[in-house]
């Protein structure tokens, strides 16, 4: 028997995320499985079916933790302690990231980030990360227990299979004094479609040469319904806002169409965009390696193929 | 004890940099010794000081920039230094750069560098503000920082794009997916630098030679009070390999490149892809 956690996330819609499911999927395919979500808040309605045994809420984790993560960790904590889990799966997400962090080293149990596959390892657990910007992966076997682990989105895919847990609340006695306070959000302004959910990304590089192109690249992207990323170079700049960072250290997308222009194709920004169905490139150094990972290819310069790509897409849409 | 030109008003900051190898390395030099599951380092390649934590270190001159008095500490856990690389942040303005330098501490996991660095700082005495980097390009692990507050039970803020000293706190902007959030914590605190607070400043002539003449306080793990049972991992690297792809690019030729540009518009058609 395998008792892992899954610490669940909610999307803008309030419902369970999909990194959530797919880090349930990556659970259960572990040996004889024992699933718990837990839940920080309330559960969305559509918890109620979810495929796994049972469903912890956490009601004591509210708002005002967002962004410091000080409640959730000493709540997850404490539940960690009480049930004993062998694993503990996070999202690789903001909440994921800090929070298993923490927790991890609160409780001096072993951390391993942004995973893309968990396994069974005799009495231990076995884990695959990419290292080096994703130039390499590494394997690691974490005997002690809990293994704690955050997980990429994207490489599992989410299930379609349904169940009916068992909901109950875990409370807390923990008392989290607030040091840090959050004093305000600024929210980037964003117009159509959320760059995570886009079925169609168009992305803009160094070779872009400044800001004005990426409103080429917004046409583009209006023409297809998707909407425009960018590599980390792009954002340094300043040409458009770092929201719009694809990569490593930016957002992970995995649209159906992902169309890179004037992006070298390093490492480190694959690594935000390598499970899109298909990547085309257009860049006028053929030897660049966004050509070892696109399907699709133009070796030129994007202010000649890009008007007349984007007048036939415009055609083809009509 | 304060040391010289240290005032009551001075505020400490620690900034925690790791020595890596230069991620701009191209693919074709990027190689791993399977026997030993370690990178070997690419021919004349010089090793650099970690970029996000030049981003920490350009953080605390912007403190000082800002009219307040501190004193800039770069704080470094490895083995086989290479000064040119490690004295950048003394160029660029820091004032002391101290290094835990022990070939026991060549590659140790997550949990051994929390520790040592734990110890070390809390070795060299008082500090106001820890610093360090959003994420090392080595292990791209984004974990040490948070780590090191729990360890010292200090508060924490990740992905700190602006930071601004009032008395006995700090205002922050942290970077959020579509934004920022704007925090107050209180001194001390740990913070994680992250890229959209700017590119770090160039060293210019008179920082290198400040920086030529200053030499690095160093430590052995002893010094610090730890011993290799410290540095047993709780992650045993089993293997290290790089990926194979065996994705295989359609390049579309058309007559120039506006023709080609149409092409794959229908290329993409013919495939359903759009
Ligand atoms: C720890 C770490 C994390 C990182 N995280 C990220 C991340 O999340 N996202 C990210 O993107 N990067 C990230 N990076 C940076 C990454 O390593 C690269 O430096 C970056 O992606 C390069 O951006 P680029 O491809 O736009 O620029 P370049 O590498 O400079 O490539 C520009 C390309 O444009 C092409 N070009 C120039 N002019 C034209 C033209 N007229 N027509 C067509 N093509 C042209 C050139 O041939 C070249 O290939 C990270 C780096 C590190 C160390
Ligand atoms: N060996 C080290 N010496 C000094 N600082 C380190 C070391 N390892 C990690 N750090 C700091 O912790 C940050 C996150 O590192 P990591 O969790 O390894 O990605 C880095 O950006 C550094 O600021």
């Amino acid at each position: 028997m395998t008792s892992i956690l899954v610490v669940a996330e909610c999307d803008e819609q309030g419902e369970i995320s999909q990194s959530t499911l797919q880090a349930i999927v990556a659970a259960k395919g572990l040996v004889d499985p024992v699933v718990t979500v837990v839940i920080a808040g309330e559960a969305p309605a559509s918890a109620s079916t979810l495929a796994v045994g049972k469903i912890v809420t956490l009601s004591s984790v509210d708002d005002a933790d967002a962004g410091i993560y000080d409640q959730a960790t000493a709540v997850i904590s404490s539940l960690v302690e009480s049930t004993s889990p062998e694993i503990v799966i996070f999202s690789k997400s903001d909440f994921g990231s800090v929070v298993g962090a923490r927790m991890a080293f609160r409780s001096d149990s072993a951390f391993a980030s942004d995973c893309i596959e968990i396994s069974n390892a005799g009495d231990g657990v076995s884990v695959t990360r990419p290292v080096y910007g994703g130039s390499a992966l590494a394997e690691f076997e974490i005997p002690t227990r809990p293994a704690i682990i955050t997980l990429r989105a994207g490489v599992y895919e989410a299930g379609t299979e349904t169940g009916l847990p068992l909901i109950e609340a875990f409370e807390s006695d923990v008392n989290v004094e607030r040091v840090v306070s959050v004093t305000g959000t600024v929210a980037e302004a964003r117009e159509g479609v959320r760059l995570e959910d886009a079925n169609f990304v168009v992305s803009g590089g160094r070779g872009l040469g400044g800001p004005e192109p990426f409103s080429v690249l917004a046409d583009l992207a209006n023409a297809l319904g998707g909407a425009v990323g960018a590599s980390r170079a792009a954002c340094d700049a300043g040409w458009i806002d770092h929201s719009h960072q694809v990569g490593l250290t930016g957002k992970s997308v995995s649209p159906d169409v992902y169309i890179a222009i004037g992006i070298s194709g390093a490492s480190q920004h694959m690594a935000g965009c390598s499970s899109s169905r298909a990547i085309v490139a257009i860049n006028k150094d053929g030897d660049s390696n966004i050509f070892k990972e696109a399907r699709f290819g133009i070796v030129g310069d994007w202010e000649k193929a890009l008007p007349s790509f984007l007048a036939t897409v415009r055609e083809l849409k009509a | 004890m304060l040391g010289i030109g240290i005032t009551e008003l001075t505020v400490r900051i620690v900034v925690l940099a790791k020595q890596v190898p230069d991620p701009e390395t191209p693919p074709s030099q990027f190689k791993i010794d399977e026997s030993t599951n370690s990178v070997i380092p690419p021919n004349g390649v010089p090793p650099v000081v970690n970029g996000f934590d030049l981003n920490a270190v350009e953080a605390a001159l912007l403190l000082r920039d800002a009219g307040a008095e501190v004193e800039i500490t770069v704080l470094s856990v490895g083995s086989d230094f290479v000064m040119d690389a490690m004295k950048k942040p003394l160029a660029m303005g820091a004032d002391r750069l101290v290094l835990v330098d022990d070939s026991r501490l060549d590659n140790i996991d997550s949990a051994a560098t929390v520790k040592v660095l734990a110890a070390a700082i809390e070795k060299d005495g008082h500090y106001d503000l820890i610093l360090g980097g959003r994420q090392a390009s080595d292990w791209d692990q984004a974990h040490v920082t948070l780590g090191l507050a729990e360890v010292l039970g200090l508060p924490l803020v990740s992905l700190v794009q602006k930071l601004e000293l009032n008395g006995d706190s700090v205002s922050l902007q942290r970077v959020i997916p579509d934004g920022y959030q704007t925090i107050t914590a209180p001194v001390p605190s740990v913070l994680t630098i992250t890229n959209e607070l700017g590119e770090p400043r160039y060293p210019n002539l008179r920082g290198i030679m400040q920086a030529s003449r200053k030499k690095a306080e160093t430590f052995s793990l002893a010094d610090i009070g730890l011993s290799s049972d410290d540095l047993a991992p709780k992650l045993e690297l089993k293997n290290l390999y790089i990926p194979e792809s065996n994705k295989h690019v359609e390049l579309i030729q058309g007559e120039d490149e506006a023709d080609s540009g149409k092409k794959l518009a229908l290329r993409l058609r013919e495939e359903k892809l759009i």
